[in-house]
């Protein structure tokens, strides 16, 4: 099977290092990784620590972490939102950052934000994403029509202003908006954190009906352990910006034993990390 | 040529949104006018203040003229460049910044969408208030070379484009106060471009500065084919060095917008929202 996406050792920091670049330049000081470190305090943040990995087409690959672990910048780095500091990143064979617009024809995203024009409708919102895909108006139109219903969208909501809209509804509108493009390679950043229960399984049953009868490789990250689990051939487990573990739901869960009950992805991950995949106060908003 | 049927449509997709948001926020372009009109009045009137002022010691009317072409001029070029400049304060302010910046798109077919709607914009929005005024100030309109003062216009946007395009990397890479920044940008062209004044007024150092502006020969070709009806081949003076401008300081605003993308997606800043 093709290999959809290739990630060997990415780097990505953040941050600007105390000393002025002339200063380092003289003296030498930093490690190699460019963090400095005053009174034990880092001033450069390395959200994505040498990871390596690779997603084979028609795959559903899910990114387990904590919030900051680096699961996002993973996504923004795979959609050249954001340039790598090191490493090779490549989508279908394309290097994101030498060819960017041939990985940018190839991929859609939906990230945990659902970013729209919020006084425009969701049909003029998906009508101008379309358009930047190269689609034609009367297309799109017939397929957002086709897509938000698909999802659950009443047509009336179609034709109001986003803001006036649920946010577990704008969030299927953003979800509707990459499909519209029909990536091979789709990019879903949490997307359904903050949708009701019922909503959730819709856009379950969207991904695996994506990958199922279009093909098309999914990359994922989540906080829902059960979503991951249920949707997900492999998961990698991130951990300040490195993968601490990868493997298959049920090669995960054979990394620990529990005498008590089956072991879960979250045992899985409090094992390995010893964090918790949310915290408390995010957990209660 | 799919691949340019592509950049037309996404350049459409531009000019269909910017209508849109238009439609939406029509209250505040309605406000905007109103601002805009009472604004340009209040500058005009300052010619027939000026001849009571001075005890009828000038013609006031002719004042009122040069103030009306030099307020609709500078009308008609800060509009372009605020929705120019605005092509990334107003992503940063929905939140769609990171949607519209990993579309498969050229940058230049970006700015042509941006560009050519604030174009038709402005050409509008400075034509409500050129009617206005016009009827306020009964103006003779009779000998006005209105075509030769509407090319000065169509070939000042050039420069202006490009001057946009600059302009608008500050909120690219000042995420926090970028767009306030713009202002420093148009209120340098106001004060050395001879919107209300002749350059001739100012002192050594900005009259070498307002050379380098594009607005000083747009306004002065404009008010020249306005005032003095100077007919359309006349105006070749004030229209090469505008073209001149133009012609490198849009590629000039793409490469310096390229560098400034290439940064914000090497330093992150993207994704923050000010």
């Amino acid at each position: 099977m093709a290999e959809a996406v290739y990630i060997h050792e990415a780097y990505k920091k953040f941050g600007k290092s105390e000393t002025p670049f002339w200063k380092r330049i003289i003296k030498g000081n930093g490690n190699k990784n460019g963090i400095n470190r005053k009174n034990g305090q880092k001033t450069v943040v390395v959200a994505v620590d040498h990871v390596s990995f690779s997603v084979s087409e028609g795959e559903i690959f899910g990114v387990l972490g904590p919030n900051g672990s680096g699961k996002s910048t993973l996504i923004r780095l795979l959609a050249t939102l954001l340039l790598p500091d090191g490493g090779d990143i490549r989508v279908f064979g394309h290097d994101v950052v030498r060819h960017p617009m041939q990985v940018q024809r190839l991929i859609n995203r939906v990230s945990v934000e659902a970013s729209f024009f919020k006084k425009l409708s969701p049909m003029e919102n998906l009508i101008y994403g379309a358009r930047l895909y190269g689609m034609n108006g009367a297309d799109a139109r017939r397929r957002a029509v086709e897509i938000l219903k698909r999802l659950g969208l009443e047509e009336r909501a179609i034709y109001k202003p986003m803001e006036e809209m649920s946010r577990g509804m704008q969030q299927k509108v953003a979800i509707a908006r990459a499909l519209l493009s029909r990536p091979r390679l789709l990019l879903l950043d949490e997307p359904t954190t903050g949708l009701d229960p019922r909503s959730k399984h819709e856009v379950q049953d969207v991904i695996r009906e994506l990958r199922d009868e279009h093909g098309t490789t999914i990359l994922l990250t989540t906080h829902d352990m059960l979503e991951a689990d249920n949707l997900c051939d492999r998961i990698a487990i991130i951990d300040s910006g490195k993968i601490v573990a990868l493997d298959t739901p049920l090669g995960l869960k054979g990394l620990i034993s529990s005498n008590e009950h089956e072991p879960t992805l979250e045992d899985v991950f409090l094992e390995l990390t010893g964090k918790e995949l949310v915290k408390e106060e995010d957990r209660l908003g | 040529m799919s691949t340019l049927a592509h950049e037309f449509k996404a350049t459409y997709a531009f000019m269909e949104r910017n209508a849109n948001l238009v439609k939406r926020y029509w209250t505040w372009e309605i406000v905007w006018l109103v601002y805009s009109i009472a604004n340009s009045l209040s500058v005009s009137y300052i010619g027939l203040g000026m001849q009571q002022l001075s005890g009828n010691q000038f013609d006031g009317r002719y004042l009122v003229l040069y103030l009306v072409a030099g307020t609709l001029v500078w009308r008609y070029l800060s509009i372009i460049f605020y929705w120019i400049t605005d092509v990334i304060g107003m992503e940063r302010w929905e939140g769609t910044i990171e949607y519209t910046l990993m579309a498969p798109i050229h940058r230049i077919t970006h700015m042509a969408g941006q560009t050519l709607f604030a174009v038709i914009y402005s050409l509008f929005f400075t034509g409500i208030i050129l009617i206005v005024t016009v009827l306020l100030f009964n103006i003779d309109m009779s000998n006005a070379n209105v075509g030769g003062a509407a090319l000065m216009l169509i070939v000042g946007s050039l420069s202006f484009i490009g001057v946009g395009i600059m302009g608008s990397i500050l909120p690219l890479l000042f995420p926090e106060r970028g767009s306030q920044m713009t202002h420093v940008l148009i209120a340098l062209l106001l004060l050395v471009s001879g919107v209300y004044y002749p350059v001739d007024v100012l002192p050594e150092i900005l009259q070498k500065l307002s050379v380098l502006s594009p607005a000083t020969y747009v306004i002065e070709g404009a008010r020249r084919a306005f005032l003095e009806g100077l007919p359309t081949a006349d105006l070749w003076p004030y229209i090469w060095p505008t073209l001149i401008m133009g012609i490198f300081a849009i590629p000039a605003g793409l490469w310096v917008f390229e560098q400034a993308e290439r940064y914000a997606k090497r330093t992150g800043k993207l994704h923050r929202s000010g």
